[in-house]
């Protein structure tokens, strides 16, 4: 499991020490790691040192997180077999499967009955 | 003006505001330096001050005033300035030290008698000071005023520290 | 349809004084954001506010936050959260989405409160991971607790970019250096001096021309400008960075006052296409009111005080406050804000926000 203390902010001279909170399991492109209950799965992905988040459709460009509020759409990923979801807005939950997303995406492992 | 390039204001820039005290004024001991030089809307160091020292007035865009003969050095508008733009000096800390409070916002804090580095208004250190006095009541809501011990020469260039 | 009497967009300073000042005032108000908290940008502010005590002055922006929720609460506003406004039709219906569905309502008065969104600066490596908007990256640091780097250069020297600086060196990122294109600093300098003081390099007639990196940021090169904002060839300097932060202006995010027909003017001072509106707030379209950002890039603090007047106004529409009364309250809001505009910094933002009153 990767560590991400490194880059959490634990303590800080006006929030003071972070509290400690509930964790839960997400796995990142087949790699299983912790992110904090109810916190952003881009919260997650950058204090553990991801900031890779998709390739561009064209030209393979890597992108991660610019505004993250919601607004720009670079933070998009592939959220249990849904593409194009934006990360900065979107919480964590136990057992999420998130994929670093290549293009416009592929709903992945969701079939779709006919009729 | 420098101040306007790299954000260090010059001791000619300070020796013209009216709210840093005179050499005579600053040789009786413990006083206030206000280094707040633009007409920015604000006012909090005004009634922070229990002997009425400061005067912005109306407007708030006033640069302070300071009444330098009120001004006792307690340090108590240090903490409520927003602009972290307000110091107390103390020229006769020792014989041939002063004494610099300072506000201070990051993690951890100093203890008292740690030595630390005093850092000039460019960031530069120019001194290894002794913190004398680390205050972190709760009415200064998470600012601490730090006081450090530096000669005397350099009580008006230290502005910062260093753990 | 639901009906409500004011509906207020945006639960940022601006929409969250407006709620209150409506409910005060007898209005049924349905308060909206499409966040899952409100507070706008307050919830990230972690320094001490400017202005008098009649601002809050010396209070962090955090705890304004707080105590407008607290208030918000007290004066028996419904908040709608995790809730986006997409449309704005005819008859001052909003047509809203939450959890996946839509619904729509239809108020008598509505106060645009949007905020803005921050600018964007278009260099080579612009889009690397590793370069966010100076808003991002405060939103990571103190509200989600999360370091987007460890090692930064910050571009503009307005408030926001100083102040965010400084929250960047609270977190526990080292601060490379600070740039900025013009020729002088144009925050305050009680913020820049914060800055030189703990050791950030701040140089003016510089910018930023390139990020560079294969995945994400690994360095950046700044160049010196002249007076014309030309690059001056030799005298690049690469700088080992992982975050490249950009505080280069905001942009009022008007798209709900376009929908609704309003008047715009653009003016660069307020940050771009900013609403036609008379001092009571009030848009081209009667009964639509815009208060904060949305009505031209200021501070929370003046934010507060639009809001209040917008409310006062809808208020006043709906016959729930004499004309006097309403006027009273209305001018002593009005006299809060021109103090923020009395210096040489809030000058040119007054002034633009003069020439664009609607002539009623
Ligand atoms: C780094 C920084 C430091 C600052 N420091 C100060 C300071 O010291 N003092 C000061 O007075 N000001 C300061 N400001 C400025 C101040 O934060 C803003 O001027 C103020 O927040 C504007 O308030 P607002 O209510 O207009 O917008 P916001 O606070 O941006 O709130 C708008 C809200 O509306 C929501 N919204 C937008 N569109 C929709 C929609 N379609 N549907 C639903 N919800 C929507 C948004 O998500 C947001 O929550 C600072 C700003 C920054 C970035
Ligand atoms: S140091 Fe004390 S007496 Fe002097 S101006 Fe500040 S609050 Fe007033
Ligand atoms: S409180 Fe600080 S920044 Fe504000 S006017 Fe007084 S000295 Fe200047
Ligand atoms: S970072 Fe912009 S939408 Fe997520």
């Amino acid at each position: 499991m990767r560590k991400d203390k490194e880059l959490r902010v634990n303590e800080h001279p006006i929030l003071g020490s972070a509290e400690e909170r509930p964790r839960v399991k997400i796995k990142v492109d087949d790699q299983w790691m912790e992110a904090i209950e109810g916190e952003p799965v881009a919260a997650a992905l950058m204090a553990s040192g991801k900031m890779v988040f998709r390739y561009t459709t064209r030209l393979n460009e890597p992108r991660g997180v610019f505004c993250a509020i919601g607004r720009c759409t670079d933070c998009m990923m592939t959220v249990d077999g849904i593409p194009n979801v934006r990360t900065c807005i979107t919480p964590v939950r136990e057992g999420m499967v998130i994929l670093t997303q290549r293009g416009e995406g592929r709903w992945e492992g969701i079939s779709f009955e006919k009729g | 003006m420098t101040l306007l390039k790299d954000g260090v204001l010059t001791n000619e820039e300070l020796e013209a505001l009216p709210c840093v005290p005179g050499r005579e004024r600053m040789e009786k001991g413990a006083v206030v330096v206000i280094e707040c030089p633009q007409d920015i809307p604000c006012n909090p160091c005004e009634p922070a001050c229990p002997k009425g020292a400061i005067v912005v007035g109306g407007p708030i865009t006033n640069i302070p005033v300071l009444k330098e003969d009120l001004c006792d050095g307690c340090g108590l508008c240090v903490a409520p300035c927003p602009g972290q733009a307000i110091f107390v000096v103390d020229l006769n800390h020792g014989n041939d030290e002063a004494a610099v409070s300072l506000p201070y916002e990051f993690q951890p804090l100093p203890d008292k008698g740690q030595k630390v580095k005093a850092l000039n208004r460019r960031g530069e250190a120019v001194h290894e000071g002794t913190v004398v006095k680390v205050l972190t009541p709760s009415s200064f809501d998470r600012t601490a005023v730090i006081t450090v011990t530096v000669p005397k020469e350099l009580a008006m260039e230290v502005r910062s520290i260093r753990l | 349809m639901k009906k409500v009497e004011l509906a207020v967009i945006g639960a940022g300073p601006a929409g969250l004084c407006a709620a209150i000042e409506g409910a005060k005032h007898g209005l049924q108000v349905t308060l909206i954001d499409e966040n899952i908290r409100a507070g706008g940008q307050l919830f990230k502010q972690i320094h001490k506010f400017f202005g008098s005590g009649v601002h809050r002055a010396g209070i962090r922006g955090v705890d304004i936050g707080s105590q407008l929720l607290d208030e918000t609460e007290k004066a028996g506003v419904e908040v709608m959260l995790d809730t986006v406004v997409w449309g704005l039709f005819e008859d001052k219906v909003l047509a809203l989405v939450h959890e996946g569905r839509s619904t729509q309502l239809s108020a008598e008065r509505i106060i645009l409160a949007a905020g803005a969104t921050e600018n964007a600066l278009a260099f080579p490596g612009w889009t690397l991971p590793g370069v966010m908007g100076a808003g991002a990256a405060q939103t990571m640091m103190n509200m989600h607790r999360v370091m987007p780097g460890k090692k930064a250069i910050m571009v503009g020297s307005g408030n926001v970019g100083l102040i965010v600086g400084y929250q960047l060196i609270q977190a526990g990122i080292k601060l490379e250096l600070l740039v900025e294109a013009a020729p002088e600093i144009g925050g305050y300098s009680v913020h820049a001096s914060k800055l030189a003081r703990n050791g950030v390099k701040i140089f003016t007639s510089t910018t930023i021309k390139e990020a560079r990196g294969d995945e994400r940021v690994e360095s950046a090169v700044t160049v010196s400008v002249d007076e014309n904002w030309n690059p001056v060839p030799g005298t690049e300097r690469e700088h080992e960075v992982d975050m490249v932060c950009l505080a280069v202006g905001l942009s009022p995010l008007i798209e709900l006052a376009r929908l609704a027909g309003c008047g715009f003017k653009y003016l660069s001072e307020l940050g771009g296409h900013v609403p036609l509106h008379d001092e009571k707030m009030e848009t081209t379209q009667p009964g639509i009111y815009v208060a904060g950002d949305i009505a031209g890039i200021d501070e929370a603090s003046t934010a507060m005080e639009e809001g209040r007047i917008a409310a006062l106004a809808a208020a006043e529409s709906l016959g729930r406050l004499g004309g006097e009364e309403a006027d009273a309250l209305k001018k002593s809001a009005r006299k809060r804000m021109e103090e923020f505009w009395d210096g040489s910094f809030g000058r040119r933002v007054k002034a633009s926000k003069e020439s664009l009153s609607v002539k009623e």
